[in-house]
């Protein structure tokens, strides 16, 4: 473990290469690099994981500080890493989702311009993601989430004569800075609290220097799940993440969906005992997740843009992240983010595949009889998509389910049955979204549709290993089975001080088994009844969609046009923004300031315009003024 | 302290370019490129000999370093008085460093009166130095105002359309504020003659000198003026757009690098130490007109069309910032002030020489004329992209070590100018990426845009040292920190030992008093049960 810096120095290695002399690779070259850094990164954690497992002892925590990076007065900040089972399991995940994304990208992008420079990038991001889950402070992680907020603004806009991809880009960046402000904020007064940015420190800290509900701990934890807010695309600020669909698939796969957007959880996780003490702040996280899952959910029902779907359903799914984790069952909501990186990684370069097949059609309208045409893509899909809808036995009925039930074991019934709503429209939009692409009748062009073909290998190895992922990626957590939680009781050390410390302000808890069961087929059934209900309108009938949508008119449209929202802030915010600066500039700057600057030169100039005059030039105004002068002077000395 | 070198290492640096203006005087007008030549190379000596002082200085001390103190003017008792502290050593490097590639960066710019325009470059690096290495008040006052005439006629004749008006209001609007400067540098002498019955101009003989309250108040002021001016601090700003709208490439990058450095040099050397009640009376002022000057100058800066009028209020913004960590009053806002200082300095003079490469290409400044530059111009965009998020703050850059540091002090110092504060680094991506969006991605519309030639060897040599210090100063800070400490500590004994103690020992009884007005257990328990 003493070199665990090398984990994300692979990854940027692969970037200053692919940075540096990309334009002069062979194409090959470049993606292999890249994959190769992934690949070393992921095989070190790997052993890391694994080297325990077969002695049969827990994961020992490893803390590092290997260098000073910045020291000032009482601040001391060290390029320090932490190696306990969160940490690892995000490294695992990161670079294992990434790997396989990397692999399918060479297919992807093999024809692109930008090739290197695409590679350089991912490369870039993994290393940044690397160290954001790596740090052991608050400042080196705050180092990671800007690096990857800048990698997502790069590789969104990374077809930069796209008008909108450029505007997605530099949407997501100014969101995320929103974001960013208040996770600042939250930096300065932990130091100014603690004296430490260390999260040991911290951590060890906090339960003894402040009671549960101190206002210091709420503060400080709120401005912390604004940043989590900005970099997880929640409710306000989740409206990067759509247009965020900019950039290239694989792209979405692994940023926007299976690593980045997850940082804001992984945060609320690794800040757990300060959110155990601030029963306000845990509230709110629950709250705003479960609304963000419903709402997300809503508008998914209807877009019609392949990635849009997905987008709303990964904005909706870090949602029940945040609710698993604002219940207090932060195992839970890693959990679920470990599964969904899988099954959405897997969506997402499906929706690419058909994508790439369709040569760049996005529209389900023109989709449609693909089945046949892709049946990997068909296979892989489908396993991502009872993943997603959480049936059994793929990875998100066990994910899901065990945050439904923290939910409603942890006394939330109205939250439970939120999140539970919400899981009909996950499967609903899911399975319209199926059915629309590959089942039905093919709604593209006779030209299209005969250029179908299956993608590359090196696109469909992965797409077949994340979907054997997301069938078994579930089972680690298995529930009513003894010794079934082998992930809980792998991050137990990490969140062993959090639940104590939420268990001591709680009532014990008396639902049993038999209730979990209950649950579990309730949750079942809203998922089948969601996919019945989207059979019987995309496939047994499908004119029948078009007349509710006639039928409940406003209700389509505002749901279509998704809420509204972008137009709200571009109109309540953006817009006055801009006025309030152009009016500073032409109003109070060139008016007012220089005006008054400009205005003593004037004042200046006529003054002495005015003095000017004395100077006549006749020589006797002189020899008057003179005579009186000395006549003035005389009789002074003389009064004296 | 004694001088390391037994050489008169300060004025061999301040001299040198005037050696070098003799060498170009002696060139035929008709051999262009030898006087460039010289005094590129007088510029690169100049800062090869600066170089010792960082690895001779000794970082424990706070006290003059490299002194050199002979009798000038005896019967006024001016001394020609040099040194430099942790506070000056790295703003002379960054004067040297800068120069040097100020020169190379107008290598073709200009083909017109070349010597003249070297020449005046040269003399103004003379000026820059002389004033952070004086000790004297008479010799500072004459290096202070002799930057003055250089700076005018490379605006005045070098410059654009406008260059006469705005050269004029750059002289004269400086120049008023230095006049008071020198009415209350004479109080002082006369006043200091009162208390000690000696005469004498040495700066730090006034720094043990225990000024009345409401003296320091009204000499406070009278420096106030002149520094603020030249920061610039808002609202005395508005001679810096004009200024660096109209001034060629390395007159803007000399400005924005060196020249706004000196009013925040002054405070620190003569505010703060000399009039230290005064300095914490006015905190609670100078504390809100920088805050107000970093949002003003950043949402100023997003209105502008012309990309170096952007830069030029950029640059407002970020002097607030290097202002608000100063009067902050604590060691991390201190340090993230100075170091910002040279942040500024490279990141911003490197802004106006990108600006200053796409002029060359195209003629134009206006952001409209611009779009899809990065398809054509592809190393470009990519040095570019580094230099605006470093100016943004972005970690692993150097700006973000200063504005951390800054933001610590300020928070400490002002929770609520803190966070003000702290949206200036929303509003910073606002502009910078905007303006990046506008310029360099995109459809090429213009056609003259299309067969734009990507960097040559020269504008590699001249950009690529300053990325270099962007990357080192923020992945490892502490060879630049670490110079500091000893003047800083100093410094702020000096000017309260009990204020810079309360501050930075405190802890954060203000939040519990203000959070608990809103009873989040209240709250808690109405959420969700």
């Amino acid at each position: 473990m003493e070199n665990a810096w090398l984990i994300p120095a692979f990854p940027f290695t692969g970037f200053l290469i692919n940075g540096l002399f990309g334009d002069r690779l062979k194409r090959i070259f470049s993606g292999c690099i890249a994959c190769t850094a992934m690949a070393l990164s992921f095989t070190y954690a790997l052993a890391l994981f694994i080297r325990p497992l077969l002695a049969d002892v827990p994961l020992e925590a490893f803390e590092r500080d290997y260098f000073t990076w910045i020291e000032a007065g009482t601040l001391k900040v060290a390029f320090g890493l932490l190696i306990d089972p969160l940490s690892l399991l995000m490294v695992l995940v990161v670079t294992g989702v990434g790997f396989l994304i990397h692999v399918y990208s060479i297919g992807y992008m093999h024809d692109d311009p930008g090739f290197s420079r695409y590679f350089a990038y991912l490369n870039l991001f993994a290393a940044a993601m690397l160290l954001l889950v790596l740090a052991n402070n608050f400042l080196l992680l705050f180092v990671g989430w800007e690096g990857v907020g800048l990698c997502s603004y790069l590789l969104i806009g990374f077809w930069y004569e796209k008008q909108s991809a450029t505007d997605a880009g530099k949407k997501a960046f100014i969101v995320n800075r929103i974001g960013d402000f208040g996770f600042l904020l939250a930096i300065f007064l932990i130091f100014w609290t603690f004296g430490s940015l260390d999260f040991q420190v911290v951590m060890a800290a906090a339960p003894d220097l402040f009671p549960a509900g101190a206002p210091t701990l709420t503060a400080i934890t709120l401005l912390l799940f604004l940043g989590a807010i900005g970099k997880s695309a929640q409710l306000p600020l989740y409206v990067w993440l759509p247009d965020a669909m900019e950039g290239p698939t694989p792209v979405s796969a692994l940023i926007h969906a299976a690593t980045m957007v997850t940082a804001g959880v992984y945060m609320v996780a690794r800040c757990s005992v300060l959110y155990a003490l601030a029963p306000f702040a845990l509230g709110l996280v629950a709250a705003v997740g479960c609304a963000t899952a419903v709402y997300a959910a809503t508008i998914g029902l209807v877009q019609n843009d392949i990635k849009r779907v997905l987008a709303y359903s990964t904005v909706s799914q870090l949602g029940y992240m945040f609710l698993g984790c604002g219940v207090g069952a932060f195992v839970a909501g890693i959990f679920h983010l470990m599964t969904h990186a899988f099954f959405k990684a897997l969506l997402f370069l499906g929706s690419g595949s058909v994508i790439h097949a369709l040569h760049g059609e996005q529209d389900l309208r023109r989709m449609g009889g693909l089945r046949a045409r892709l049946p990997l893509t068909y296979w892989t899909f489908m396993a991502g998509t009872l993943a997603l809808c959480g049936i059994v036995p793929f990875a998100g009925f066990f994910s899901k389910d065990e945050i439904l039930w923290e939910a409603f074991a942890g006394g939330h019934p109205l939250l439970y049955g939120l999140a539970l709503f919400g899981a009909l429209l996950t499967a609903f939009y899911m399975f319209r979204l199926v059915f629309l692409t590959f089942h039905g009748t093919p709604r593209a062009g006779a030209e299209t549709l005969a250029k179908v073909h299956e993608s590359p290998r090196t696109m469909t190895i992965p797409l077949m290993a994340l979907a054997v992922l997301a069938l078994v990626g579930g089972w680690v957590q298995v529930p009513l089975v003894a010794a079934g939680k082998r992930l809980g009781a792998f991050l137990a050390p990490v969140f062993e001080k959090a639940e104590h410390l939420l268990a001591a302000g709680r009532p014990l808890q008396h639902a049993g088994a038999w209730q979990e069961g209950l649950l579990m087929g309730l949750s079942l059934a809203a998922a089948i009844a969601g996919i019945a209900f989207a059979y019987r309108l995309y496939l047994a009938r499908p004119q029948l969609p078009n007349r509710i949508a006639e039928r409940f008119g406003a209700c389509y449209r505002l749901l279509l046009n998704k809420y509204y929202v972008d137009e709200f802030y571009q109109s309540a915010l953006v817009e006055p923004l801009r006025r309030l600066a152009e009016g500073l500039w032409r109003g109070i700057d060139v008016r007012v300031i220089d005006g008054a600057v400009n205005g003593c030169a004037q004042l200046a100039i006529a003054l002495s315009g005015r003095l000017r005059r004395l100077q006549t030039g006749y020589v006797h105004h002189y020899a008057w003024t003179v005579v009186a002068g000395a006549c003035g002077f005389f009789i002074y000395i003389l009064s004296r | 302290m004694m001088n390391a070198l037994n050489l008169p290492i300060l004025s061999l640096i301040t001299y040198l370019p005037l050696v070098g203006i003799v060498a170009i005087c002696l060139i035929n007008n008709s051999r262009q490129d030898l006087i460039r030549w010289v005094a590129f190379g007088t510029s690169v000596v100049t800062f090869l000999v600066s170089l010792p002082l960082y690895f001779m200085f000794d970082c424990g001390t706070w006290e003059m370093q490299f002194v050199e103190d002979v009798p000038w003017i005896s019967q006024f008792a001016v001394r020609y008085h040099m040194g430099i502290d942790g506070i000056s050593l790295l703003l002379v490097l960054l004067t040297t460093f800068l120069s040097a590639l100020a020169i190379l960066s107008t290598w073709t710019a200009v083909t017109e009166r070349v010597k003249g325009y070297m020449a005046s470059l040269l003399f103004l690096e003379t000026g820059m130095i002389g004033v952070f290495c004086a000790l004297d008040f008479v010799l500072f006052y004459v290096f202070w105002e002799v930057m003055l005439i250089p700076m005018y006629f490379i605006i005045g004749i070098w410059g654009g359309p406008r260059r006469i008006y705005a050269a004029v209001k750059f002289f004269i609007y400086t120049m008023s504020g230095s006049v008071l400067m020198l009415v209350a540098i004479l109080v002082l002498y006369f006043m200091n003659f009162e208390a000690t019955g000696t005469y004498t101009f040495d700066i730090l003989d006034y720094y043990n000198l225990g000024l009345p309250g409401n003296i320091q108040m009204w000499l406070f002021l009278a420096f106030f003026v002149a520094f603020a001016i030249k920061v610039p601090m808002f609202p005395f700003h508005t001679w810096l757009p004009d200024a660096h709208v109209e001034a060629p490439t390395a007159g803007s990058v000399i400005l924005a690098g060196v020249l706004l450095k000196m009013g925040i040099y002054g405070f620190l050397r003569f505010c703060l130490p000399i009039f230290p009640q005064a300095t914490i009376d006015f905190m609670p002022i100078v504390l809100a007109l920088s805050v107000v000057g970093i949002i003003y100058g950043a949402m100023v800066s997003i209105a502008q069309d012309d990309i170096k009028k952007l830069v030029a209020y950029s640059s407002v913004s970020h002097l607030g910032y290097c202002m608000l960590g100063m009067f902050a009053l604590n060691v991390d806002g201190l340090k993230g002030s100075l170091i910002q200082m040279i942040n500024h300095g490279l990141s911003t003079g490197a802004l106006f020489m990108i600006v200053g490469m796409l002029y060359e290409r195209r003629h134009t400044r206006l952001i409209s004329e611009y779009g899809g530059i990065m398809k054509v111009m592809p190393m470009f965009a990519a040095l570019f992209l580094l230099v605006a998020l470093s100016s943004m703050g972005v970690p692993g850059l150097n700006g973000f070590v200063g504005e951390l540091l800054i933001l610590i002090g300020a928070f400490k110092a002002s929770l609520a100018f803190g966070m003000v504060a702290t949206i200036g680094l929303i509003l910073g991506a606002i502009y910078l990426l905007w303006m990046y969006r506008r310029v360099m991605y995109g459809q090429i519309t213009k056609a003259e845009n299309q067969n734009l030639k990507d960097m040559t060897g020269r504008e590699y040599a001249y950009l690529l040292p300053i990325v270099l210090f962007i990357v080192w100063i923020g992945v490892y800070p502490k060879p630049f920190l670490k110079t500091m400490d000893a003047s800083v500590d100093h410094l702020l004994e000096t000017v309260n030992p009990r204020t810079s103690a309360r501050m930075d020992g405190a802890k954060p009884t203000w939040l519990n008093d203000v959070v608990a007005r809103v009873d989040f257990q209240q709250l808690a328990k109405g959420q969700g049960r």
